[in-house]
């Protein structure tokens, strides 16, 4: 599609484009290392400020957490959880929230728009608006709710991993925000190699169960978190801990929309050959007969 | 006065009964345009291959705006059909024998049939799968109508409620299919809905319980009659009709 190679596409919603497959693909990703998050919200002004999004400013309910959720201004969100460990020790764990540019997109799955939702072939996931009919099935296809509609234009809006950026070989504004190098950004296989190193180090300092966040149930993802607690991601305000496609979207949009288109094919062909097989069910004149009889016999009486 | 049925009978004019009342007729086919629209601008979301029908409703975002307020009618004119036709439609005896000599029926086959009232069994079946699967897919359309109804359920009831509500509907287009098939294969059934009678022979053929009734509450009308019924001549009387 486009001149950037970044830019060629390997998904398209709705669609049964083949991709371009000569040039080879390299899959991007952005890694947060919760373990060095200082909760700075550094990334997220940087957000507002590259994507130029303004949300209402809300109420504070005496959290961290501010605005409270995602919304169609908001497409990353410090999440700031109290966890008290088993030792009795505070834990202040803190993760970025925002679209994790599966590699097996829900919200692409469920997408009925062609091109609303497309894929790169670097992996990142990317909405594209003008095409967008704000059906909101992309929010019920989504595994991590993260998709918002907008009450303005009634489209769906999320993280487009700075496409417009990466494109040009810049990393996404939050990464290049980060104080603490917390969110890094590079080939996916460079920030696995990464992750490696930074579990083998937390592992040294005690977090046992240090460990990378890549869920294979979405055919893993282009947004990765390093968590201490790598066996409970739950812990990190509600991550999920086997992330997939939900089995009822993937009935709905795999193989009813298939089996159904064939059940109506079915139903025009076999009603045409029950026509040309037992032909039209004609009254005779005996029926139109018998009728009159009746007729002469209700007017007599 | 034109026939869609060439037949003559002994005195060359055919007998009528009356089958709708024009505001019933009114009634269900305000309801069908509103089933076809909605079949069309929701199968054009259901499977890519359709989405170019939403150029009937123009575009995507007017068809996903428009599609639950035909919805929204569509209910309301069902409820109306439901009221007038739900008695009609209560199942008897004479549906199991009919049921069992479906063979028959799909082969035309009417001396092996038994005599049925106003309705058979499938058009029994067509009244009451429609009443539940509208009812399904305007309780499930509800609670996908984001824009009125978003923040009542959050994300999984909604997908048990597309799922519904697809399934529904294809279950729904099915049956209107069969329904307007049927409208084809059996000749001289449009007329009970275009023009609100049908033929004696028609009725004899395929409703002789009902006939019966009707001939004897309301008798049976002859062509001669029912023209001048419509062209009442204001000075000398009309001719009596033969009998």
């Amino acid at each position: 599609m486009a001149d950037y190679q970044s830019l060629d596409i390997r998904r398209r919603s709705a669609s049964t484009d083949s991709s371009p497959d000569v040039r080879g693909a390299i899959e991007v990703a952005k890694l947060i290392d919760v373990s060095k998050c200082i909760g700075c919200k550094a990334c997220q002004a940087a957000c507002m400020e590259w994507n130029d999004l303004r949300s209402p400013i809300g109420d504070n309910i005496g959290v961290y957490t501010n605005p409270q959720d995602l919304d169609p201004n908001t497409w990353t969100l410090m999440r700031f959880t109290e966890y008290e460990n088993p030792d009795g020790n505070l834990e202040w764990l803190i993760r970025k929230d925002g679209c994790m540019h599966c590699s097996d997109p829900g919200c692409l799955k469920a997408c009925p728009s062609p091109g609303a939702i497309v894929q790169y072939q670097n992996g990142i996931v990317d909405f594209i608006s003008e095409n967008c009919i704000g059906c909101t099935y992309c929010v019920k296809g989504c595994p991590f709710n993260i998709p918002r509609i907008s009450s303005v234009d009634r489209k769906a809006y999320k993280c487009t991993l700075c496409v417009d950026r990466v494109s040009v070989g810049q990393a996404p504004a939050c990464a290049k925000s980060c104080p603490t190098q917390a969110i890094v950004f590079g080939t996916k296989a460079d920030m696995i190699a990464h992750a490696d190193e930074r579990i083998i180090d937390l592992k040294t300092r005690g977090f046992t169960n240090a460990g990378l966040y890549d869920p294979p149930g979405v055919g893993g993802t282009h947004v990765m978190y390093v968590l201490h607690h790598a066996d409970s991601p739950q812990l990190y305000a509600n991550l999920p801990k086997d992330p997939k496609i939900s089995t009822l979207v993937a009935i709905w949009k795999g193989g009813l929309k298939v089996a159904g288109l064939g059940l109506m094919a079915a139903a025009a062909v076999g009603s045409f050959f029950h026509y040309v097989a037992k032909g039209p069910d004609e009254v005779d004149d005996h029926d139109e007969m018998a009728a009159e009889r009746m007729k002469e016999e209700s007017d007599r009486s | 006065m034109t026939r869609d049925v060439p037949h003559t009978t002994s005195d060359g004019g055919l007998t009528y009964v009356s089958r709708y009342t024009t505001v019933q007729r009114i009634n269900h086919w305000v309801t069908a345009a509103l089933f076809t629209m909605l079949t069309l601008s929701g199968l054009s979301l259901f499977h890519p291959s359709l989405f170019f029908l939403t150029g009937l409703f123009g575009g995507g975002p007017s068809t996903r705006a428009i599609h639950p307020w035909f919805g929204v009618v569509l209910f309301l004119s069902f409820l109306m059909l439901f009221f007038r036709f739900w008695s009609l439609n209560l199942p008897n005896r004479d549906d199991i024998e009919w049921s069992k000599r479906i063979g028959d029926v799909v082969s035309n086959r009417h001396d092996r049939l038994p005599e049925l009232g106003k309705y058979n069994a499938g058009q029994k079946i067509v009244f009451w799968g429609q009443s539940i699967l509208i009812t399904c897919m305007f309780l499930s359309g509800l609670v996908i109508w984001d824009q009125y109804f978003g923040t009542y359920t959050s994300i999984e009831p909604k997908r048990v409620a597309l799922l519904i509500h697809s399934l529904a509907a294809l279950c729904a287009i099915l049956i209107i299919f069969v329904h307007v098939y049927a409208g084809i294969w059996i000749k001289g059934t449009g007329r009970a809905m275009m023009r609100g009678n049908v033929t004696g022979g028609w009725a004899y053929r395929h409703h002789r319980k009902w006939l019966r009734k009707e001939a004897a509450a309301h008798g049976i009308a002859s062509e001669a009659e029912i023209y001048a019924a419509h062209h009442p001549a204001p000075a000398t009387k009309a001719e009596p009709p033969a009998k």
